[in-house]
């Protein structure tokens, strides 16, 4: 077994991993609406016939419109570490995409230190991990907060 | 009678609970049980309309079919639709549009389900391009976290308290006591709920609906055949609202990972939940201050509370009031959910739909004992299906 593990994303696509990581999504070159999960086939504003987008990173940070946790163990295809440890989850709203994003808040942070408005900065976290593998996924992070 | 009206002959249901059994069975208990509340038989139905359950393998996918085959084969028209927690009153629609079309004087919906133990989890398979795989997936997002994150927002945007949700649990669980359909008939406290395990701050175990099996029928026919009949006393359904949401929308929903983006076009001056109610009020002719029940879809004890304001009852931000004043308990103003809805019931899929439109049915032909509404008229139903399913019945004498 290797001593360190090799990082990938969880998902192909969904995000960067470089020193400042972000969401990938798309824009619509004609009515500029931006998709998170990307689209890449015809734009979903009706009032639109665009059918080229743009590769764009979204905006790292973000501000809290609510938040919740899991203290039950998610049902797969969710793989959980055993024991399971209860998690928080937040909805993001973007400013400049003008969409909200959900994502899990990074590990230790407890539902009754956040407050809507809150303003959070995206960075990577392991979702689960196997013998060689740690999976990646995007994260939540208070700003201020070391972490 | 308005040219747009089709007619109520008979609802039934299945008790809702955890049976183990096959829906079929279910299905054609409150099948047989719609035939005879309205007097005719199956050959009397000229169609048959099914909701669709996912997780029972193909003879859910298609379930008009099952039913008809179960209720014996007799070259009938038939039609099964999935639309997710909307699909009742999707099947409800298309019954009544056949009908509307003077394509056939005597419809059958029915909805029925036998749901697995604990959350519900996506169908089997590992689908990468499933929003509703992905969510579990990456996010490990339940529905009550969907629930939760509403609930959550109610307090931050509008003062609710953890007190406020239990207290819609509480008037619901002593409105559903002496329903017999109802899976829990027990009355509970404010205490209870409340200590009761968190699920998803800031939902208790007692505020987030259970999955049932359960099963409702409603035979639908026109004017004019009930007019034949000589039926009395007979209640109408004045519109069936099942819209999508309207581009860009701003809220976030089961199962997605992110709302739409309003950086090019404006938000629609409705929520989608607004907008749902708004097509049936429209359809209908009347508004909020027409009703004299409601049936909510109470999938956890805060979103009851959303409903009181998507459905007109009050201004955003209002309901709170309006619950601890007990204008929605029965006896009140607008009472919303006299059967007791999802917090007695638990959700069967299919059928929930059909079964706020039994239970709307009953209070206005006054036949709800036990949970009466006096003087019952008009009646709203309203629920929404994932992936972005509208639904709303409003029936009337």
């Amino acid at each position: 077994m290797p001593d360190v593990k090799t990082r990938v994303p969880a998902v192909d696509g969904w995000f960067s991993t470089g020193a400042a990581p972000a969401l990938l999504g798309t824009r619509c070159t004609a009515c500029g609406t931006y998709f998170f999960p990307s689209e890449h086939t015809f734009c979903r504003n009706p009032g639109c016939a665009g059918r080229e987008f743009a590769d764009v990173e979204l905006s790292r940070r973000g501000r809290i419109w609510s938040f919740t946790d899991n203290r039950y163990q998610p049902p797969a295809p969710y793989v959980a570490p055993d024991p399971f440890v209860p998690y928080t989850i937040a909805a993001v709203e973007l400013a400049t995409e003008q969409l909200v994003v959900l994502g899990q808040m990074v590990a230790g942070v407890d539902t009754a230190s956040l407050r809507a408005g809150q303003e959070v900065e995206l960075v990577l976290g392991t979702l689960y991990e196997d013998d060689e593998h740690e999976y990646l996924v995007w994260k939540w992070q208070p700003v201020g907060d070391a972490g | 009678m308005a040219d747009r009206d089709v007619v109520i002959l008979g609802a039934g249901m299945h008790p809702w609970g955890k049976w183990g059994k096959n829906f079929v069975e279910y299905g054609l208990v409150a099948a047989q049980a719609a035939l005879a509340d309205a007097g005719v038989t199956w050959e009397d139905v000229d169609y048959i309309s099914g909701a669709d359950t996912i997780r029972n393998g193909y003879p859910g996918f298609i379930a008009g079919a099952t039913f008809a085959q179960a209720l014996g084969w007799k070259g009938n028209r038939v039609s099964s639709c999935y639309a997710a927690c909307a699909s009742g009153a999707h099947a409800i629609g298309i019954a009544r549009a056949q009908i509307l079309a003077g394509l056939c004087d005597v419809a059958l919906v029915v909805g029925a389900d036998t749901t697995p133990k604990g959350f519900f989890a996506p169908v089997g398979g590992e689908r990468r391009d499933d929003p509703d795989w992905l969510r579990f997936h990456l996010l490990g997002a339940t529905n009550p976290t969907y629930f939760a994150l509403y609930a959550r927002r109610r307090m931050e945007a509008f003062g609710a308290t953890p007190n406020d949700f239990a207290r819609v649990k509480v008037k619901n669980a002593r409105h559903g006591l002496q329903n017999p359909n109802a899976r829990y008939r027990k009355e509970v406290t404010v205490d209870e709920v409340l200590s009761s395990p968190i699920v998803a701050d800031p939902l208790h175990l007692l505020e987030i609906c259970a999955t049932s099996d359960g099963a409702a029928a409603l035979v639908l026919c026109s004017a004019d055949y009930a007019l034949r009949r000589g039926a009395t006393g007979v209640v109408r359904i004045r519109a069936v609202s099942t819209v999508s949401p309207t581009f860009p929308n701003a809220v976030i929903e089961m199962p997605n990972f992110a709302t739409d983006s309003g950086a090019a076009a404006a938000a629609p001056e409705k929520t989608f939940r607004d907008s749902i109610a708004a097509a049936a009020y429209d359809e209908a002719g009347i508004g909020p201050e027409d009703l004299s029940v409601a049936e909510v879809y109470d999938l956890s004890s805060a979103l009851e509370l959303d409903w009181y304001e998507n459905i007109g009852l009050c201004k955003a931000g209002e309901a709170e009031r309006l619950l601890r004043d007990g204008d929605t308990t029965i006896g009140g103003r607008i009472p919303v959910n006299p059967s007791g809805g999802l917090a007695c019931f638990g959700e069967a899929i299919p059928a929930q739909a059909i079964a706020q439109v039994c239970e709307l049915t009953w209070q206005i032909q006054g036949r709800a004992a036990g949970r009466q509404v006096e003087g019952a008229r008009v009646g709203l139903s309203i629920n929404q299906g994932l992936f972005g399913h509208g639904s709303s019945v409003i029936v009337s004498s």
